[in-house]
């Protein structure tokens, strides 16, 4: 079969423009509209779509590296769709780094303990901060003997390189996949190909390490006092089904207007499965999380749901919850139901926005408090941002063919059937 | 009586016997069985197989174990010999679920786990101790066989061979069988 061009073009574009004007009216408007002390919750608004939309591409470039790994046939022919997905990090990495340079220079307190003066015991006369005792030094308000314990992970050297470690790793592993990806279409034969699966699994070493401190520098930090040793995974399940659920509903739609002919039913069902399993395997890790800190019942660690069951944000913690476990679960496990596009599409954008209410909620309580409001500039701001995620990966998507021609499980491939 | 032929048709490999399934269907004839060491993947359309409904009874066996867990532990935890353990339970089932919902997943799985495994070897009799019903050892072993009854056909005993053997089957044989 010819390789086909992807067309991004006509209502699909206009749409996109449309999505992400909305988010700037939303985040010009949210801006303008919120009082809140630093706009802290237009920042928090922008941390939240930034982490979700930067984690989805991420999820691409791991499960992408783990086909490669794995020396998985089923998925070659979709090959080009999660590189598209992972073209947007770039973009993602850009917000990210504008939120936490915004905390960096104090307009905003998303981050506690970015505030220098909590790190010292003493105030001295002069009216200079200390480590040591002196005299006439008065104990500080601010110290907080918890964060200050851990300054050496937490001091700004430290904290940077490690960003800008992570950042660089994965931008250079994505434009390396793709440049390979594009010379494999020239040149065939295998050389590229184990050349892409060795990276492949070096990427996961890596991967592996830094998805859980990335989550811990970005997300767990907000609350500050608290930890919790699994977060790392649980973050990397929510971006992987998050990604997953992305790619399905594109795929299903690029099928249904029939630009991508070589999708099968076993394809998607594929999909569909993997949508199941990683939403049990978030649902797990979620679970676990929850049920050792809940039965312990310890004051330093269970504050963190304190804050989400037993305030105003009770409905959306449970229901985010039942969202992205009971759904999934009781309407994905049959065959005919991974199969069928008007369950898969309904259910899979629910759980799409149970994520994005899952990566809220890691957020929002820990910086707004009882001041959050999911209002116009949460649901334009998504948008907007959604908007720009699929303008993004289908500029992407249609630069290139897109169907790798030279990918050796080609064949393999486009033969899936069951 | 009557009498009919059963005609079994031996490939040396899986691919081989998902080509030739292929073109015996392609000419209208009707396969019974084919047996196999292995799942063949993709035969069970060609050779008209309906979808097995294991899955079904898979789910309803873990949503007994389900139930019968919740039974269990409210019984045992709540009922008639509540224990304080680090403040919890509470004396209430609802309040407690969340430290007895590993409990209840590990029993469902396992119900699910052994519901399922006795059902289909319940159903396909192959119970240890059940007489076998495969036509050759080998197929446990390294081989693929492909049965076809003249009696489900159109063909006659005769013809199925002939259709068979353009196939490049591995080895061929046909017998009397009491329908």
């Amino acid at each position: 079969m010819e390789a086909k061009q992807f067309q991004f073009e006509g209502r699909a574009k206009k749409l996109t423009y449309a999505l992400m004007g909305l988010g700037v009216v939303a985040l010009v408007f949210g801006f303008l509209n919120d009082h809140s002390h630093g706009h802290q919750r237009w920042w928090a608004n922008l941390l939240v779509n930034g982490f979700f939309y930067f984690s989805i591409a991420l999820g691409a470039l791991f499960f992408y590296a783990l086909q490669y790994a794995t020396e998985s046939g089923w998925s070659a022919v979709l090959k080009r769709v999660f590189e598209a997905i992972f073209s947007y990090l770039p973009v993602g990495a850009l917000v990210i780094l504008v939120v936490l340079l915004g905390g960096q220079f104090h307009l905003h307190h998303l981050y506690h303990w970015m505030d220098s003066t909590l790190y010292y015991e003493f105030l001295l006369p002069d009216g200079s901060m200390s480590h040591e005792a002196a005299d006439g030094a008065v104990a500080n308000p601010a110290f907080d003997a918890i964060i200050s314990g851990k300054s050496a992970y937490l001091s700004p050297g430290f904290f940077w390189a490690r960003t800008l470690v992570y950042l660089a790793t994965y931008l250079i592993f994505a434009k390396m996949f793709r440049k390979w990806s594009l010379e494999e279409d020239r040149i065939g034969g295998t050389k590229l190909h184990y050349k892409m699966y060795r990276r492949g699994a070096l990427f996961l070493v890596f991967f592996a390490v830094f998805s859980s401190m990335m989550s811990w520098d970005w997300l767990m930090s907000i609350d500050t006092h608290w930890f919790s040793t699994l977060f790392g995974w649980y973050i990397f399940s929510g971006m992987w089904v998050s990604m997953l659920i992305f790619a399905t509903v594109t795929l299903t739609w690029m099928r249904a207007r029939g630009s991508f002919p070589q999708l099968t039913d076993s394809h998607m069902h594929d999909m569909g499965k993997w949508v199941f399993a990683i939403s049990m395997l978030w649902s797990y890790l979620f679970f676990s999380q929850f049920m050792l800190i809940w039965y312990s019942n310890i004051p330093e660690e269970v504050t963190y749901y304190i804050a989400r069951m037993f305030t105003d944000y009770k409905v959306m913690f449970l229901g985010m919850f039942f969202m992205n476990f009971a759904v999934p679960f009781y309407v994905l496990i049959a065959r005919d139901a991974k199969r069928n596009i008007y369950f898969m599409i309904p259910v899979s954008i629910l759980i799409f926005f149970g994520h994005y209410l899952d990566v809220y909620l890691l957020v929002a309580p820990g910086t707004l408090h009882s001041h959050a409001e999911f209002g116009f500039l949460e649901w334009g701001s998504f948008l907007g941002f959604l908007g720009l995620f699929i303008h993004v990966v289908f500029r992407a998507l249609e630069k290139v063919p897109l169907i790798p021609v030279n990918h050796p499980f080609l064949e393999e491939s486009k033969a899936l059937n069951y | 009586m009557v009498t009919s032929k059963v005609l079994h048709v031996m490939y040396d490999d899986d691919s081989k016997l998902l080509d030739a399934a292929s073109k015996l269907v392609a000419q209208g004839i009707h396969i019974n069985d084919v047996y196999s060491p292995f799942p063949v993947h993709g035969i069970d359309p060609v050779i008209g197989i309906k979808r097995t409904r294991l899955a079904i009874v898979s789910f309803m066996f873990a949503m007994t174990g389900t139930s019968l867990a919740l039974l269990g532990l409210w019984y045992f935890m709540i009922s008639d010999w509540p224990m304080n353990i680090g403040g919890k339970p509470s004396f209430s089932l609802w309040e407690n679920i969340p430290a007895f919902v590993p409990v209840i997943f590990e029993f469902s799985v396992l119900c699910a786990a052994h519901g399922m495994a006795l059902t289909y070897l319940l159903r396909n009799g192959t119970l240890p101790g059940m007489p076998a019903t495969n036509p050759d050892p080998r197929t446990t072993d390294n081989m693929f066989v492909i049965e076809m009854l003249d009696s489900e056909n159109e063909m006659s005993a005769e013809e199925l061979e002939a259709a068979a053997s353009k196939t490049s089957p591995f080895e061929m044989s046909t017998k009397q069988y009491e329908a």
